[in-house]
């Protein structure tokens, strides 16, 4: 029986008075997010991915290829690990055009195994105008879309990003997230993704995997991942919120509504541009969560969602946050100490959860494939219910 | 409107700096990759070595240059012997005397530019397949070579103006040894010879601008090629 393609990292390496001990797995489909502080050891884990860094002991397999394993004594050399990587800081060959940087790397692979030709990565990635410049006459988001084509034509089993994004402003970050989305969706390449930013992550990835202080602290799916009240904090912070990965169900041209369902409910947000059977992953924060012990009457909020508690987070000043589950899906509401103690709230407590704004992070394709392809969704917004 | 010698010196000297470059160039390029990248034990012993010819009077290493290649030396009767080369007083010995005071010139014009070179970028070829000489050729090399062209240059310029190894190793032979500096030198010491080092010192001016003016034009062109405006 073949076991699912999964990258399997489990290493340990000492830099100084850092102490990386790192073990995970993760299903290659998708984009795997590495998150967590500055500081954390991403960018050592991505290192020792590529074979640019050697851990100390452990393994490295991807897709049952062993690339590194300090007790069988292999350690696969960079060069032949066709591992595609997305530095911060593009690292484009200064003296080489732009065609001759994306080239260098499919020249270096044999013919009859290169499934990424130029011209749709150039298309893909909109750099057609820029082949015959110099990287230095290049913006930053351009330098990173080279560099992006680039590792993809270098025909890798897995795409390496390094915090791609940091070292640009919002406006060009917004210009290249989309082709990130589109190389998630169209091109099927597994990539491990380098962020310390929860709105790239949600907005991303697939898979989670949270660092701190070299230690792997939790890997989920995002959806599991943002209710989880331990891990939430390190998500969230004051932004603390479950995610919900929806379909769109219904659109009601009369009141001009969209319903969005998922795995235990349905929300009814203003109509939305997008096809029946799209996937949309949306957040809905914790402080917009509204708790009732019975359905109020005569209210304008729409989305009432009923549940029963599951958790009570820690204390944190005045307020708690709660864990409810709604049958299929979790969700997060932000309460106060004192409406606790007045509603006697506990686990098992059946409530109802009025949802007052919802915001979208991203269109997402289906787990069968089917999804929409169609690139960026109404991505970042937040819409008020 | 030069004079018969006059052409002669001007012609051995072009010839001694462009073969003591030339000659000299490979090793540079080693040195300065070994002094830039690798850590050895020794490394500060070898790095004042290399540099000594920049800090010992040129009689000195005219004179080292003497007892290991001149006929009765060690190298110098092997070379004898085996190729029937002889290096003292010919102008290949004032190559090579030009050649080895120039050298720590070379080495540090060439290594200032790999350590400029980011690392980054090598492990970026890596990545991308390429193997340690692929990457030394299609990377480092290339951007080293802003580096390389002004240390040929720098090189080039010193062994145009070589005298005091030179003298004293291969001596003052006329159309053998005696180059533009060693035929002003001896102008100055003939009497009535006031105008002839005066022409040759007009000479030495304008060759020693032409190089240099040459150097900038290049390195203009080199620097756009790598990408830096």
């Amino acid at each position: 029986m073949r076991n699912p393609p999964l990258l399997d990292v489990a290493i340990r390496r000492r830099q100084g008075s850092f102490d990386l001990d790192i073990r995970f797995q993760a299903p290659i489909q998708g984009i795997t997010a590495l998150f967590g502080r500055s500081g954390s050891g991403k960018s050592s884990v991505i290192n020792a991915i590529a074979g640019l860094a050697k851990p100390d002991a452990g393994h490295i397999r991807l897709d049952g290829t062993v690339l590194f394993d300090s007790a069988q004594g292999i350690d696969v050399p960079a060069e032949r690990r066709r591992t595609g990587y997305v530095f911060q800081d593009s690292r484009l060959f200064p003296h080489m055009t732009v065609v001759n940087n994306l080239l260098y790397g499919m020249r270096r692979v044999p013919e009859r195994e290169r499934r990424i030709s130029l011209d749709p990565v150039v298309e893909l990635l909109g750099i057609g105008a820029l082949l015959t410049r110099k990287p230095h006459t290049l913006s930053g988001g351009e330098r990173q879309r080279v560099a992006v084509g680039r590792a993809l034509l270098a025909q890798p089993r897995i795409l390496l990003m390094d915090e791609p994004l940091a070292s640009l402003d919002a406006e060009r970050k917004a210009e290249i997230l989309p082709y990130i989305e589109r190389l998630r969706d169209e091109l099927n390449i597994p990539i491990v993704f380098v962020s310390h930013s929860v709105d790239e992550v949600v907005r991303l990835a697939t898979t989670l995997v949270l660092m701190a202080d070299g230690r792997v602290t939790a890997t989920g799916t995002v959806a599991d991942l943002s209710v989880r009240l331990d891990v939430g904090a390190i998500l969230g912070g004051q932004e603390v919120g479950a995610v919900l990965d929806t379909v769109v169900a219904s659109h009601d041209a009369a009141t001009g509504l969209t319903a969005l369902t998922f795995p235990g409910g349905t929300l009814t947000v203003p109509q939305l541009d997008l096809g029946i059977g799209q996937h949309l992953r949306v957040r809905i924060q914790a402080r917009d969560v509204i708790l009732a012990l019975e359905p109020p009457s005569r209210i304008s909020v729409h989305n009432m969602l009923a549940g029963r508690i599951v958790e009570l987070g820690a204390e944190s000043g005045p307020s708690r946050d709660v864990k409810i589950d709604l049958g299929g899906s979790f969700l997060l509401a932000r309460v106060t100490r004192h409406s606790v103690e007045r509603l006697e709230l506990g686990v098992g407590t059946p409530v109802f959860a009025l949802v007052k704004s919802v915001a979208f992070d991203r269109v997402f394709p289906g787990p069968s494939g089917s999804g929409s392809g169609s690139g960026p969704g109404p991505g970042g917004r937040n819409i008020a219910l | 409107m030069l004079t018969p010698l006059e052409i002669e010196a001007l012609s051995l000297s072009l010839w001694v700096a462009t073969w003591s470059t030339l000659a000299v160039l490979p090793f540079a390029i080693l040195v300065a990759l070994v002094l830039a990248r690798a850590d050895f034990w020794g490394k500060s012993l070898f790095d004042g070595i290399i540099h000594m010819p920049l800090v010992l009077p040129p009689v000195v290493i005219g004179y080292l240059l003497l007892v290991t290649l001149g006929t009765r030396g060690p190298i110098g009767s092997w070379l004898l012997e085996t190729f029937g080369i002889r290096l003292i007083f010919t102008s290949t010995g004032a190559s090579v005397a030009a050649g080895v005071m120039a050298f720590p010139l070379m080495v540090r014009a060439i290594r200032l530019s790999v350590e400029a070179i980011d690392g980054g970028l090598e492990a970026a070829a890596r990545t991308l397949g390429a193997g340690p000489i692929d990457r030394f050729l299609t990377i480092t090399l290339p951007l080293m070579l802003p580096g390389i062209l002004s240390g040929a240059v720098l090189a080039f310029a010193a062994s145009l103006g070589e005298f005091g190894a030179t003298i004293t190793f291969v001596s003052n032979i006329p159309g053998e040894t005696r180059t533009l500096p060693l035929a002003i030198y001896t102008a100055t010491q003939t009497p009535d010879g006031d105008l002839e080092a005066a022409r040759l010192v007009a000479l030495s001016f304008t060759l020693s601008l032409g190089a240099l003016i040459l150097s900038e034009y290049l390195g203009r062109r080199v620097r756009r090629m790598m990408g830096r405006p």
